[in-house]
């Protein structure tokens, strides 16, 4: 450009539509850039999820809790599971399911449900995905108090593998983001993936050893279920923290991998399609 | 400005054509999807929103953009929002932008005015530094006082209002896109609005300006465009531009919406809340 004297402010980018990155690495940029919209975004869906509730934020400790006796009291008389301590065994699974689950539907509900706002101001898409994935972090983080708290009244002994928390927390973090744009970019154009989506997760539920042990399976099918995702996460969660013992190396190398290729698909599909978004949510 | 003089032009929009792809009916399924894809019957119709507009906006100048209802305008000024691509040409847009068109977008009625103002600004790009450095003046501008504490649902329209239109131009931005004349908050806030804008305009700011008043774009700005289902009809001089459009829109535009307050200067978009 002539007469470009002098090189502007650094906030003073030029914005050329014809020199853009290919969609996946500008949206990775762009969203490291909004970071601080990302944390606002979390901040917000944890405020006003129980704002007007008397217990408020203590209900993100308090549900699971919750249904963790229920399903205690149903599963340990009727089924009488060889789990050591059923208690913190289907705490931990609904724990990391729900993890999974909630974030998922909400990284593909904040996306429609925000949808006015992609068709109104320019922001990274994916935004609404990855603050979802944060949402359930911070409650994961919640939930661990009385998680520990049940443990030490059910006479658990702290192990230090409970420090190796973040392991399990990163892989079904990856895996659930991966999942999450996948269906966020697919229900933009199909409304029917969202209810769709609520019946499979509870298929999926069963499908994952998340109120039984594994190991009351037929071998065959034990084998199966090892190609489900969330498998992996699960179990190395709960060996850290329910066991205290280590988990297998080759369940920890699994799940990372498969949340990393989750994540790179589904980034891949959902930018592929994000510049379409604006007028299609 | 000495940046004025450094910028030969602000906006600059080249043959930029905008075309939205829609499948003809709404394939709502998967299968049908599938069915459909498998038979090669998926459909799309094709709507070219503009084509081949080129226009430049200078830094300090207030470009006005006329046209009927479904011209293209909102569509042009969402493409240099960078909210739409363009199919074809190329935008250039210099420095920070600024668009005043879906003001609140993005508000939270449960959240409080002071949570909104962090959202809301980090909505728009600033960093929660920023927000935070700029935070107290934006309050004091926005007239909210101790509301300022209180959660969103619990202001009046004006209030909500008068908080966005503060978060939306609390750094002066090189380009700012308005749209629409409608105003925020009452005459006296609107006054304000008018006095800030007017300075960035003087520190260099390029305002690209969509009104359906011919008397606003007559006062306030020197060049505009008249567009005309997605296509320049007519470039140049305001008052000429808007002397075509007003001759040959006038069956079309319902009686001429020319009648707008003396006193009334910069229009600023509406506030909308999402409640």
């Amino acid at each position: 450009m002539p007469g470009l004297a002098g090189s502007p402010p650094a906030d003073h980018a030029l914005y050329d539509s014809s020199q853009r990155r290919t969609p996946f690495v500008e949206e990775l940029l762009t969203v490291y850039q909004y970071r601080d919209l990302v944390l606002q975004l979390i901040a917000r869906t944890v405020k006003t999820r129980y704002k007007r509730s008397v217990l408020g934020v203590a209900w993100t400790m308090i549900n699971p809790l919750l249904t963790m006796l229920v399903l205690t009291l149903v599963f340990s008389t009727i089924f009488k599971f060889d789990t050591g301590n059923y208690a913190l065994f289907v705490l931990s699974g609904l724990l990391i399911w729900n993890f999974f689950a909630q974030s998922t539907t909400a990284a593909m509900g904040d996306l429609i449900w925000s949808g006015g706002l992609v068709g109104r101001i320019y922001l990274p898409k994916s935004a609404f995905s990855v603050a979802a994935i944060g949402t359930a972090l911070v409650n994961l983080g919640f939930a661990l108090l009385p998680y520990a708290l049940i443990a030490l009244a059910l006479g658990v002994r702290p192990a230090w593998t409970w420090l190796l928390l973040p392991l399990p927390a990163l892989m079904i973090a990856l895996l659930a983001l991966g999942v999450g744009l996948g269906l966020s970019a697919a229900a933009v154009y199909f409304p029917d993936v969202m209810p769709t989506y609520e019946v499979l997760l509870m298929a999926w539920m069963y499908l994952t050893p998340v109120i039984y042990p594994l190991r009351v399976l037929p071998a065959g099918v034990q084998l199966l279920l090892k190609f489900n995702p969330v498998f992996y996460p699960l179990t190395v969660f709960r060996a850290l923290l329910v066991d205290g013992v280590l988990p297998s190396a080759a369940d920890v190398a699994i799940g990372l991998l498969a949340g990393l290729a989750a994540l790179v698909m589904g980034w891949w599909v959902f930018t592929r399609r994000s510049r379409e978004m604006a007028y299609r949510v | 400005m000495s940046e004025a003089v450094n910028y030969p032009s602000a906006v600059e929009l080249e043959s930029v054509s905008v075309r939205y792809r829609v499948p003809r009916e709404r394939v709502s399924g998967f299968k049908e999807y599938a069915i459909r894809w498998i038979q090669g019957r998926i459909e799309y119709i094709d709507f070219w929103a503009l084509k081949d507009v080129s226009l430049s906006v200078a830094p300090g100048e207030i470009f006005g953009l006329m046209g009927p209802n479904g011209a293209g305008k909102t569509t042009l000024l969402k493409t240099v929002a960078r909210v739409l691509e363009p199919t074809e040409g190329r935008v250039r847009v210099r420095g920070r932008m600024a668009p005043l068109l879906e003001l609140g977008a993005g508000f939270h009625p449960e959240l409080t005015g002071r949570e909104n103002v962090f959202l809301y600004g980090t909505l728009l790009g600033h960093t929660r530094r920023e927000m935070a450095a700029m935070f107290d003046e934006i309050v004091d501008y926005a007239g909210l006082g101790a509301f300022i504490d209180s959660p969103l649902r619990v202001y009046s329209t004006g209030m909500a209002s008068r908080l966005a239109f503060a978060v939306a131009t609390c750094q002066r931005a090189d380009v700012l896109l308005i749209d629409e004349a409608l105003a925020v908050g009452d005459a006296a806030f609107q006054e304000k609005c008018s006095e800030r804008l007017e300075s960035f305009r003087s520190e260099g700011s390029a305002i690209l300006f969509v009104s359906h008043y011919a008397d606003a774009v007559r006062r306030l700005c020197k060049r505009a465009a008249w567009l005309a289902r997605g296509e320049i009809r007519q470039v140049g001089s305001a008052d000429g531009v808007v002397d075509a459009y007003l001759s040959t829109e006038a069956g079309e535009a319902p009686a001429q919406d020319a009648q707008i307050p003396d006193n009334a200067s910069l229009p600023v978009a509406r506030a909308e809340i999402r409640k």
